[in-house]
C-alpha cells in the first residue's frame, strides 16, 4: 500500500469514526416532558399567564444553551405539555391525571393558586412524580405527608405577617386593624395567620371577614371598615378582587391610613386603577427593584445559581414587551430549581432529584431557597422571605417602590395614604 | 354603626336587580315560559356595553340604549328559532329549549371572550351626604331602571301593541279570535324579556367586572324576585328587586356578610310556602 493510498484509508476510517461518534451523541439526546395546566380562562388568567410566560422564558434558555448534560452524557433538553384548566378545581385533577398517565409528563409545575396546586398535588404524588409549585404559598399542602411536592413561594403563614410590622415602624398608635379577605384556602390561610400574629403584637382586630371568590360588590365590607374606623385594613385574595377592593374603596372615599392587600398589588397592571392604587401596599415574592446577585449569596454564605434579578429582568422585558411581575419570577425558579437538581444528580431519576432537592441551599434571583425535610412539612419553603410594595407618586405615573423589609427598602413608605 | 349606609346600597343595587327581574316575570307570565337563557342574556349584555364603550368610545348609557336594542332583535331571532315551535308543547320543552339557548352562548361567549373578567372602566364620581356615599354610577342605573319600569308600564297599559301583549297574556286563543297575531306579539314579548335583561347586564357593567358566566348570579336573584313580586307582575319584580336589595344590604350590618344568600334562599321558600302568588299577586 502505497502512501497516498494508506492516507486515504485513514481519512476513510477518521470519517467513519466521527460518524459513528456523532450518531452515538444524537442517540444519547433526550427530551424532558414538564406538565403542568395554565389558567388562560377564569379568575387565575393574568397571574398564571405571567407565570407560565417566566416558565416559557426558563425552558427557552436552557434549550438554547444546549440542554443539561448528564452524568452519563446524555443530553437532556425540555418540552411542554400543558392544559386550560380554567381556574377549576375538579378540572385540575383530571388534567394532571392525565399528563401524568397519558402524556407521561417527567416532571410536574403546580398550576396557579394554592388551591388548584392543593387539587393537583395529590396527583403528583399518587403519580410518582416530582412538582415543584409555584404561585402557591398555603401552608397546609405540605403538612399532608407529600414527599415529592416542593414549594418555591414564602408559605401563607408567613405572607402578610412583615405589613404588621411595616405598619409598627410606621406608627406605634396605631392599634385597630381589620382583615377582609377572599374565603379561598390561600387567603383564609394568610389571614388566619395575619390575625393570630396581630393579636401577639398586641393589636385590637375589629374586623375579621371573608367574602366568596367571584366577590364584585364590596359595598357591605366598605360600609363595615367604614363603621369600624380600623388604623389599617389588610387581606384581599387574588387580582380581580384585590383591584375591585381597592378602587371601590376609593370611589367611597373610605382611605384608612394603611391598606394592605395580596397579589394584586405587585402585579404592574394594578397601577391602571390611578388614584385608587396609590399608597396601596402590598406583598411580593420577588421585586426587580431588589438587586439579588452572587454578591448577595456571597454575603449570606450560600451559593448562587442562575441569572442575576436584573438579567432576568432584561430577558423578560425582551421576551414580552412587558415588566416582570413577581409570579413571571416564580415560574422561572420553578423550572430553574429542577435544573439545578437535575444538574446536580446528574440524571433524571426521581429519587435522585428527590434527594437534591431535599439538599438544596441556595440563592438565585427569586430569593434564597431551602426546602423543609421533616415528614411533618416535607417541602415547604423555609428559606424565601416576602418583600412589601406600595405604589407611589402621582396617580397618572405611578412607581412601585420597596418599603419593607429594611434591608431592600427603595423608598419611604407613605404614611397615611390620604396624606396628615 | 349607621344603618343608612347599608340600606342605600342595597336599595340601590335593589333597582337593577328589579329590572333584571322584570325581564324574567314578563316572558313567565306572558308566555309561560321559565327562560333559562335570562342569565346568559344578562352577561351578553355587559360584553356588548364593554365592547361599545372599550372598542368605539361610546359613552356607556348612549351604549345601554343601544344594548337595549340590540336586545329585543335577539330575544326575537331567539324565539324564531328556539321558543316558536315548542311553544304549545309541555313546559320542560321549552325549559330545555331556552336552557339550550343558554348553552349554547355560554360556549359561544366561553370561546369569543373567554372566561377572564372584564371591567368597564368608567367612573362618574361620588356624593357624601351625611353617613352615606353614594357612586354615580349606581344612582343613575337606579334612575335608569325607574325610567325603564315607568317605559315599560307606558307600552302595556297605554298603546295597542301593550293591549294586544296582556290580550296575549290573558287569553291567547279568545285574542288569536279577535284578529291579534298571537305568534308576533309572543316574539315581540319574549324580544322585551330579553332587551331588559340585557338592559339590566349593561347597567350592572358600570359599575361591577364580570365575566361570560356572570349572568348566573343575577338570574338565581331574578327567580328569587319574581316568586317574591308574584310570578309575571312586572311592577311586583322592581318591588321584590327592592325587598332583596335591602336585604342584601342591611344583613351585613347585623350578620357576616355569607349569611345573605342563606337569609335570601330561607325567604324564597318561605314566600312559595305562605304566599305562591308572591307579595304584590301573580298575573290575574
Amino acid at each position: 500500500m502505497n502512501r497516498s493510498r494508506q492516507l486515504v484509508v485513514l481519512l476513510l476510517l477518521t470519517v467513519l469514526v466521527l460518524g459513528l461518534s456523532v450518531s452515538a451523541v444524537a442517540a444519547q439526546e433526550q427530551t424532558v416532558v414538564i406538565g403542568f395546566t395554565a389558567s388562560q380562562t377564569g379568575k387565575y388568567n393574568v397571574e398564571s399567564t405571567r407565570q407560565i410566560n417566566g416558565l416559557n422564558l426558563w425552558l427557552n434558555q436552557v434549550n438554547d444553551a444546549g440542554g443539561i448534560t448528564l452524568s452519563d452524557g446524555t443530553v437532556v433538553t425540555f418540552s411542554t405539555v400543558f392544559y386550560d384548566d380554567e381556574s377549576n378545581t375538579d378540572r385540575v385533577q383530571e388534567l394532571y391525571t392525565r399528563l401524568a398517565t397519558e402524556d407521561n409528563a417527567d416532571f410536574l409545575i403546580s398550576p396557579y393558586s394554592s388551591g388548584l396546586t392543593d387539587a393537583s398535588a395529590i396527583i403528583a404524588e399518587q403519580y410518582g412524580k416530582i412538582m415543584i409549585t409555584t404561585g402557591a404559598a398555603s401552608d397546609s399542602t405540605y403538612t399532608k405527608g407529600y414527599s415529592l411536592v416542593f414549594q418555591t413561594y414564602t408559605p401563607a403563614s408567613r405572607y402578610l405577617t412583615g405589613a404588621l410590622d411595616l405598619l409598627a415602624s410606621l406608627d406605634e398608635s396605631a392599634q385597630r386593624i381589620a382583615i377582609v379577605h377572599e374565603n379561598d384556602k390561600f387567603s383564609t390561610d394568610v389571614s388566619t395567620a395575619l390575625n393570630d400574629y396581630a393579636l401577639e403584637l398586641g393589636y385590637e382586630v375589629v374586623l375579621f371577614e371573608g367574602y366568596d371568590s367571584g366577590a364584585t360588590d364590596f359595598a357591605p365590607f366598605i360600609n363595615k371598615i367604614q363603621e369600624a374606623a380600623p388604623d389599617a385594613v389588610l387581606g384581599g385574595g387574588h387580582f380581580q378582587d384585590g383591584s375591585t377592593f381597592a378602587r371601590q374603596l376609593f370611589e367611597k372615599t373610605v382611605t384608612p391610613a394603611f391598606v394592605a392587600l395580596l397579589v394584586a398589588p405587585p402585579e404592574p397592571s394594578f397601577s391602571e386603577l390611578g388614584e385608587a392604587a396609590l399608597g396601596i401596599v402590598g406583598p411580593s415574592q420577588w421585586e426587580p427593584l431588589a438587586q439579588i446577585d452572587a454578591s448577595a449569596a456571597e454575603a449570606a454564605g450560600v451559593d448562587f445559581y442562575g441569572p442575576s434579578s436584573a438579567d432576568f429582568h432584561d430577558a423578560y422585558m425582551e421576551a414580552f414587551g412587558e415588566e416582570p411581575s413577581y409570579h413571571a419570577a416564580g415560574g422561572y425558579v420553578s423550572g430553574l430549581l429542577l435544573q439545578k437538581a437535575i444538574e446536580d444528580a446528574g440524571s433524571i431519576d426521581t429519587q435522585a432529584i428527590k434527594e437534591q432537592l431535599d439538599a438544596m441551599n441556595l440563592l438565585t434571583f427569586f430569593g434564597r431557597i431551602q426546602f423543609d425535610t421533616t415528614p411533618e412539612a416535607h417541602g415547604l419553603q423555609i428559606g424565601h422571605s416576602m418583600m412589601y410594595v406600595q405604589w407611589q407618586g402621582m396617580a397618572d405615573a405611578l412607581d412601585k417602590q420597596i418599603v419593607w423589609p429594611p434591608e431592600a427598602v427603595t423608598a419611604d413608605a407613605l404614611y397615611p395614604i390620604g396624606g396628615e | 354603626m349607621d344603618i343608612l349606609a347599608f340600606l342605600t346600597d342595597g336599595l340601590l343595587i335593589g333597582f337593577v336587580y328589579g329590572i333584571a327581574a322584570m325581564g324574567l316575570t314578563l316572558i313567565w307570565g306572558v308566555m309561560n315560559v321559565i327562560n333559562l337563557s335570562h342569565g346568559s342574556i344578562i352577561a351578553l349584555g355587559m360584553f356588548a356595553l364593554y365592547f361599545l364603550f372599550v372598542s368605539l368610545g361610546i359613552n356607556p348609557y348612549i351604549g345601554v340604549v343601544i344594548v337595549a336594542v340590540l336586545g329585543l332583535l335577539l330575544g326575537m331571532i331567539i324565539y324564531a328559532v328556539a321558543i316558536h315551535r315548542v311553544i304549545n308543547a309541555p313546559h320542560l320543552s321549552t325549559l330545555l329549549a331556552t336552557f339550550a339557548v343558554n348553552m349554547i352562548i355560554i360556549g359561544l361567549g366561553t370561546t369569543a371572550f373567554s372566561t377572564s373578567p372584564r371591567n368597564v372602566d368608567f367612573s362618574l364620581g361620588s356624593a357624601t351626604v351625611g353617613p352615606v356615599t353614594l357612586l354615580g354610577t349606581r344612582v343613575v342605573a337606579a334612575l335608569a331602571s325607574v325610567l325603564i319600569t315607568a317605559a315599560l308600564y307606558f307600552f302595556l297599559y297605554r298603546t295597542t301593541l301593550g293591549k294586544y301583549v296582556r290580550a296575549v297574556t290573558d287569553n291567547r286563543a279568545a285574542a288569536e279570535l279577535m284578529g291579534i297575531p298571537s305568534a308576533r306579539v309572543l316574539a315581540l314579548s319574549f324580544g322585551l324579556g330579553t332587551m331588559l335583561a340585557a338592559v339590566a347586564g349593561g347597567l350592572i357593567a358600570t359599575f361591577f367586572p364580570f365575566t361570560i358566566l356572570s349572568g348566573g348570579t343575577y338570574e338565581l336573584k331574578s327567580f328569587v324576585i319574581c316568586v317574591l313580586g308574584g310570578v309575571g307582575n312586572p311592577l311586583g319584580a322592581l318591588f321584590g328587586g327592592l325587598i332583596l336589595g335591602t336585604f342584601e344590604g342591611i344583613i351585613p350590618y347585623f350578620l357576616p356578610t355569607s349569611w345573605v344568600p342563606v337569609i335570601e334562599f330561607i325567604l324564597f321558600v318561605v314566600i312559595l310556602l305562605v304566599r305562591p302568588t308572591g307579595l304584590l299577586g301573580a298575573k290575574k
